[in-house]
């Protein structure tokens, strides 16, 4: 054994002393993450296309009937489908659009340096770093229509005179979950466009107060046109992440009352799990995808074009 | 009005809009921490004890240190916590090593498709959980490894893994190259200068980016949900939707269930907080 041993870790020395060329060694380098993506993403994916072309049921995977693409016609000319996903692009802008606006002015207040601006700093930081499951179980418990915090605070303000069932009215129920989406995910936008004001150039700043310019103009003439690059990242990061929301819908509504937080994650959740339509589920998470894939496609493009440096 | 007033004005209004934000972020976490030490009976209360009368603790013992008479969803949580320390952590671990090599090459080293395979990666990061989840679901429950952590810790790769790469490949080209040259000078392999020269100096960029893979597993919701259905398993975001029964739904436990997964990812953030953002920044603005 022993002189085996030996030439076998001689053998290893030599491996790892060895003068490869480059490409030889960026291939090994590569290579677990190629295979690892190759079986967990690309393989999943392209079998899920597969499915869709497929009748199936989740209780009995392996028969399985061709359909071509009636899944996808089944879905494009459904009423229910077009809903939700005017619901999931309703989720999407508002939720964003609220936490870049919001972000964005808590950025600028936290550059202001009153006093505490540190502390500020780091506050913004933990509702980021509660567990989106967390974040929906806290917000769900304020809003409890019996025993709630918010009922309670409203009451005693007096500016309710009996508590209300928030999660019961649709329409409303899906505000109040982007409310708790945004509590979450304003922190985000502040992360990142704090960083990119720390890196502007002060000069520009001091030139624009010679010249007269005053606060407001400042900020629209100088700092926006500057945060572009940061923005565009931020917007597209987050409506990604809003597009496939799934986590704080089950923990806060189910999809519900009567659809009204119903997005297309959930859809595609409930198709598959819950009524076991493999087929149908797949079809519906392949669109779910190809739309993610165009804002991906958007993402880098913007990261590629915009040069960005900050 | 004076500027001098004005200004006074404007200062006083942004003290006002940042006492209104810091009461904004802390009021819910006050009320979760609140619940967690409230009776369950209190908790039912109309209106509500923004502060209990008899606060107790015993909803963390019920899970911390279970006895005979405690729930059994509260006792499983116990085992939640162990899964989700064990899942993140080995997640981090592969992923940090797996994707760190990757990043190195498409940083540093010139070959054929390098622009585009980084693209892909890039892109892959974005892709939701459920156009992958069914044909996983399938192999896995083939495989008899539903329920198992090696099937969440696999799985968990598929988005921890192009989250490193894409991080780390920034990191790595802000390392000077000059710095590896010299290695190679001194007769360091290709292998040696990376672990030798480049992983030492990009130690802060290793910890951020673990502690952000470490963030992405804690958090992860929606495999464990499909991939777990016992105590073997299940991880703490499980654990904690699970306290919404089918009928009824224990406050005070989801509440202590919550403050006790958020301790550990928050704890992380403030500690690592500069390097977060650094992270957060790299990663997102350079790709």
């Amino acid at each position: 054994m022993a002189p085996n041993g030996r030439r076998l870790s001689d053998y290893i020395r030599r491996l790892g002393n060895l003068e490869m060329n480059e490409g030889a060694f960026a291939l090994i380098l590569i290579l677990p993450s190629v295979i690892l993506t190759l079986g967990l993403i690309l393989w999943p994916l392209a079998n899920t296309f597969v499915m869709s072309l497929h009748e199936s049921n989740l209780a009995r995977p392996q028969r399985q009937d061709f359909v071509g693409f009636q899944h996808y016609i089944h879905f494009l000319g459904n009423r229910m489908f077009w809903e939700t996903i005017g619901r999931t692009f309703y989720f999407t802008f508002v939720s964003v659009g609220i936490e870049l606006v919001l972000g964005i002015a808590i950025a600028m207040l936290i550059s202001a340096k009153l006093k505490g601006w540190r502390f500020l700093r780091t506050a913004v930081i933990i509702p980021w770093a509660v567990p989106t499951i967390v974040n929906g179980a806290i917000w769900r418990w304020i809003y409890n229509a019996d025993y709630g915090a918010l009922n309670g605070l409203l009451l005693q303000l007096g500016l309710i005179d009996k508590y209300i069932a928030w999660l019961v009215e649709p329409h409303r129920a899906m505000n109040l979950v982007i409310l708790a989406d945004v509590w979450h995910s304003a922190p985000f936008v502040v992360l990142i466009i704090s960083a990119a004001l720390v890196s502007l150039p002060v000069e520009l700043y001091d030139a624009a107060s010679i010249d007269g310019a005053n606060g407001w103009q400042r900020f629209t003439r100088i700092t926006l046109p500057l945060l572009r690059p940061a923005i565009l990242v931020v917007l597209v990061i987050r409506t990604v992440e809003a597009f496939r929301v799934f986590d704080i819908i089950y923990i806060m509504t189910r999809g519900g009352p009567v659809n009204g937080t119903m997005v297309i994650s959930y859809l595609t959740y409930q198709e598959t799990f819950s009524y076991l339509h493999l087929g149908r589920g797949s079809a519906l998470s392949f669109i779910v995808s190809a739309f993610i894939f165009l804002l991906a496609l958007l993402y880098v493009k913007v990261l590629y074009t915009e040069d960005v440096a900050v | 009005m004076s500027d001098k007033a004005k200004n006074f004005i404007w200062r006083a209004f942004l003290y006002f809009c940042m006492l209104i934000l810091l009461l904004l972020i802390f009021a819910p976490l006050a009320w979760l921490f609140i619940s967690s030490i409230s009776t369950r009976a209190e908790l039912l209360s109309v209106p509500p004890h923004w502060w209990p009368h008899e606060p107790t603790l015993q909803n963390y013992l019920d899970i911390l240190a279970p006895t005979e008479t405690t729930s059994r969803t509260a006792r499983n949580f116990r085992y939640a916590l162990t899964n989700s320390i064990i899942v993140s952590g080995t997640v981090t671990l592969v992923s940090l090593i797996v994707g760190s090599l990757a990043a190195y090459a498409f940083a540093r080293l010139r070959f054929r498709f390098r622009r585009s395979a980084l693209l892909a990666f890039v892109s892959l990061r974005m892709l939701p959980a459920i156009s992958i989840v069914i044909p996983l679901y399938v192999v896995l429950r083939g495989a008899g490894l539903l329920n198992t952590r090696t099937a969440l810790i696999l799985v968990y790769l598929s988005f921890t893994l192009p989250f490193v790469i894409w991080i780390m490949t920034s990191f790595f080209q802000s390392i000077p190259m000059e710095l590896e040259d010299a290695a190679r000078v001194d007769g360091c392999s290709r292998l040696g200068a990376l672990w030798r020269v480049i992983i030492p100096v990009s130690r802060p960029g290793l910890v951020a980016t673990g502690v952000f893979a470490f963030l992405l597993a804690w958090d992860e919701f929606f495999f464990a949900l499909l991939f777990t259905s016992t105590p073997d398993a299940k991880t703490v975001p499980v654990a904690i939707a699970e306290f919404t029964g089918r009928h009824a739904i224990d406050f005070s436990a989801q509440a202590t269930g919550g403050v006790l997964a958020a301790i550990p990812p928050v704890i992380l953030a403030l500690i690592f907080q500069r390097y977060i953002v650094q992270g957060l920044t790299a990663g997102a603005i350079k790709g």
